[in-house]
């Protein structure tokens, strides 16, 4: 098997276990998008764990590079209006329904729950239809 | 107590972070490909998925027959299998798709990748912080 799936595999498996030192420790969903919106407003003294999480993310990536130098992420099409549409998409998106990748599909589908299942198969069929889409334009 | 929450908090995204970039789930040309039924495929991402929901069934099973969390009072979730599936979750998701296969973003290697200081990641980030600011704004009252 290519080496890369199999660091895919084990990078799957971390990300997993990440969610569940969250619910097991702290009794809750690590989905990104539900923490940062919870930080879009007042925020208590009690929600701190908030922005610690929020910050633990980039240090995490950041701790990546130095421990695996010479990583370069990949991305052929940065164009600025792509970037600012994709982003308003994801914003609205996932507070429309209220969960994204990590939230729904990794801790959602992890609690066997119907709902959180039906928003990853909807939001993995539009993206693929919307990547479809794409080669006409490109 | 709310010192411990912080630290698990700040613990689990740097592992989620570190993680991400283990799995190559930073680069927006991986989340493209994979989405990429038609043309190149790129199956990495469903690596990625495999190991974290196989990690993540199994994990919530075993925490599912405990009381309480470790550090906390009580569940901050529900363990209820159905929940409520409307036009918003539908909606809202469809969105969140076309939005994640153009740009090859989600909110996890966003906020993560801000380190990289790669204008296009920023640019998407930015974008959107502020649209769930204004989504906020004009849902709540």
């Amino acid at each position: 098997m290519n080496p890369l799936y199999i660091l895919a595999l084990i990078g799957g498996a971390l990300i997993g276990l990440s969610a569940l030192l969250f619910a097991g420790g702290i009794g809750r969903v690590m989905g990104v998008s539900g923490i940062l919106k919870g930080v879009l407003g007042k925020v208590t003294k009690g929600e701190y764990w908030r922005y610690y999480f929020l910050i633990g993310l980039p240090l995490g990536v950041a701790l990546y590079s130095q421990v695996v130098p010479g990583y370069h992420m990949a991305n052929t099409n940065p164009s600025y209006i792509i970037a600012i549409i994709a982003g308003i998409l994801v914003g609205v998106g996932t507070s429309m329904a209220n969960g994204c990748t990590s939230g729904h599909a990794v801790c959602g589908i992890g609690r066997l729950s119907l709902r959180s299942l039906i928003a990853t198969l909807v939001f993995v069929s539009s993206g693929m239809i919307a990547v479809y889409i794409t080669h006409f334009f490109s | 107590m709310s010192k411990t929450t912080n630290l698990i908090s700040l613990v689990a995204g740097i592992l989620f972070g570190f993680a991400l970039v283990l799995s190559d789930m930073t680069s927006p040309d991986r989340v493209r490909g994979f989405l990429d039924i038609t043309g190149k495929w790129d199956p990495t991402l469903l690596f990625v998925m495999m190991g974290a929901v196989t990690v993540s069934v199994i994990g919530h099973f075993l925490l599912s027959k405990k009381e309480t969390p470790h550090f906390a009072e009580k569940w901050h979730f529900p363990w209820v299998k159905k929940g409520i599936i409307d036009n918003k979750l539908i909606v809202g998701s469809a969105l969140f798709g076309i939005g994640w296969g153009i740009g090859g973003l989600c909110p996890g290697p966003a906020i993560g990748s801000i380190v990289f200081l790669d204008p296009y990641i920023l640019v998407f980030t930015v974008s959107m912080i502020v649209s769930m600011l204004f989504y906020k704004k004009f849902t709540t009252k």
